[in-house]
């Protein structure tokens, strides 16, 4: 059975979510991999490291800088041309667009939020958590193949595997560029220092107890001592306190940190699920009942301006500043 | 300039979500049902759209009769008037099912603008606005944390992993808005009454034109099972007295952190 990973690429690298869908998906069939864009060729070499027997390429400028429609074009006629089982995405925000036009223009199910694929008496079955993680249930596609199945980042650990230079096929159809379309104009980064909340083995992370945006000076600073990246629950998103690349859970990032530190995080739902899967949780917060507290393996019920200065002069005469 | 916004009825999101063990579907008996949060900032950027360049806001809105209180909720804060897809038909719909309905429910509308939240807070799969956007042959300007519309076209800033792009379409178009694109207005005294006059048209299947197309004979996939997640153990928890910077100190010395 073939199951096709869409492999998204930002200049010639493949998105790690990517490599982890191919290390999944080599235990549930025949893995192909569809890259598209400018650059897209050079990612063909770690494709098959970690498990795609095929890659097939079109670098045409388009799939850069048309949002969604021109991969839809092109995937839909892959589609019919092929007929794979299922196609997997990376629930980034082009992925997100681009398998649901599809399922539009196919008739077909899109399953989204998957965190495990798996097999059921030869079926794909897709798990995936609901209410903030409390509760997993098990998709099965009812519509004609391919099914179309959204994952989120961090669900599986990219191992390579396998390491055979795959065959490629270099796509040459013609793009449509007269459709009516959406297209990006400029690119701006807005990235924090410190490494990467994706990528970060620490996490200090601020909510709505911190009172107001002045108050993340603190975490910049206890960050930069931890070596940590800094993130944000909706709600401080959601007020302005910080933008949204800053933030973790059901609508943001996914993390899975050595150490996240919760700060002034009262620990809703919507914001665990993006979180939990951190190995160690450490949760400071004023309110004994906040359910942040649930989760953590230290929580701290106290206030968040005393001691996170403290913990600032903690650490620093601890590393001999 | 005519907006069109979507908006959905939810199960209150600060209350713990249940599925029902036999149906595998979302109980909503004994639960509050409030407008999607996420919505509140889709109708405020509609608002505001047509604030700037004049028309009308038309809220559309998919569910059960009760979902009249979601289109209520979005007209007291200034919407025109009100759709509501709502057939016994259409219950237990997949996104699929809700976009072919609604892309239905609007075609005979003159619209410029299609605005909706990037996901429901409940589904939160974010798949409807982009398959309205495909069921339409419109293009889709997703992720939207600023909106600007003028000149036959849109344009936003799309929120991306490490900042945004500026990305533009012609018109008509669809949107999807985060969070972060606006404060949502609470409905004054004044728009809560003129809520309660304005008109509000209820459609089903056959009014769509889509009998045998949509609802639960139309499924493209289905939930086999559903378990309760196993759940992340809760450590120590202690009150600060002073010595809680040092406890979280020594934790982080242990985890070799520092």
């Amino acid at each position: 059975m073939a199951i096709w990973v869409f492999a998204e690429t930002v200049d010639g690298a493949p998105r790690p979510v990517v490599l982890e869908l191919l290390t999944r998906a080599r235990s549930l069939g025949e893995v192909s991999a569809v890259a598209l864009g400018p650059g897209a060729g050079q990612a063909t070499e770690a494709l098959g490291a970690y498990g795609a027997g095929k890659v097939f390429v079109h670098e045409d400028p388009a799939f850069r800088d048309t949002l969604a429609t021109p991969a839809v074009d092109l995937l839909a006629s892959l589609i019919e041309r092929h007929q794979p089982e299922a196609v997997l995405f990376g629930m980034t925000y082009d992925g997100r667009d681009i398998a649901s036009r599809l399922s539009a223009r196919l008739g077909t199910a899109l399953i989204a939020n998957a965190t495990d694929l798996d097999r059921k008496d030869g079926t794909l079955a897709v798990i995936s958590p609901l209410f903030g993680g409390t509760t997993l249930v098990t998709t099965i596609s009812k519509s004609k193949p391919p099914a179309l199945i959204l994952v989120r980042p961090k669900a599986f650990t990219a191992e390579t595997g396998g390491g055979v230079t795959p065959e490629v096929e270099r796509l040459t159809d013609a793009i449509d560029a007269a459709k009516p379309a959406a297209r990006v104009l400029k690119r701006e980064k807005e990235q924090a220092a410190g490494p990467r909340l994706e990528d970060a083995a620490v996490i200090v992370s601020g909510g709505r107890g911190l009172g107001g945006p002045e108050n993340f000076g603190m975490l910049d600073e206890l960050a930069a001592e931890l070596g940590a990246a800094v993130g944000a629950s909706r709600a401080v998103v959601d007020a302005g306190w910080k933008p949204y690349s800053f933030q973790i859970g059901q609508t943001g990032k996914t993390v899975k940190p050595t150490v996240y530190i919760a700060l002034g995080i009262s620990g809703a739902m919507q914001h665990t699920v993006g979180m939990k899967g951190a190995k160690t949780i450490i949760a400071i917060n004023k309110d004994a009942e906040a359910p942040i507290f649930k989760l953590a393996d230290l929580g701290i019920v106290g206030d968040v301006h005393k001691i996170v200065p403290q913990l600032i002069k903690e650490v620093r005469s601890r590393k001999g500043k | 300039m005519n907006v069109i916004v979507c908006v959905k009825q939810i199960p209150d999101p600060n209350a713990p979500g249940k599925l029902d063990p036999q149906t595998r579907r979302l109980v909503r008996e004994g639960v509050d049902l409030v407008l999607d949060p996420g919505d509140e900032h889709g109708v405020e950027a509609a608002l505001q759209v047509v604030e700037k360049a004049g028309g009308e806001v038309t809220v559309v809105s998919m569910g059960p009769p009760k979902a009249l209180d979601a289109i209520r909720k979005a007209l007291s804060m200034g919407g025109t008037r009100g759709i509501l897809i709502t057939d016994p038909l259409l219950e237990n719909s997949d996104a699929l099912s809700t976009a072919r309905a609604i892309a239905a429910a609007v075609k005979g509308q003159p619209f410029d603008l299609i605005i909706c939240g990037t996901e429901s807070t409940d589904g939160y799969s974010g798949a409807m606005p982009a398959q309205l956007a495909e069921l339409l042959g419109l293009p889709l300007l997703s992720f939207a944390k600023k909106l600007e519309v003028g000149d036959g076209k849109a344009v936003i800033d799309r929120q991306t992993d490490d900042g945004y792009d500026v990305v533009e379409a012609p018109l008509p178009a669809v949107v999807t808005v985060t969070g972060g694109i606006n404060e949502a207005r609470y409905p004054s005294l004044r728009g809560i009454m003129q809520a309660k006059h304005k008109e509000v048209k209820q459609v089903g299947v056959d009014d769509l034109g889509l009998t045998g197309q949509v609802g639960a004979g139309s499924l493209t996939q289905e939930v086999v099972q559903a378990v309760p997640a196993e759940a992340r153990k809760a450590g120590e928890v202690v009150e600060d007295k002073g010595e809680g910077a040092k406890r979280v100190a020594d934790f982080l010395a242990q985890l070799k952190v520092i």
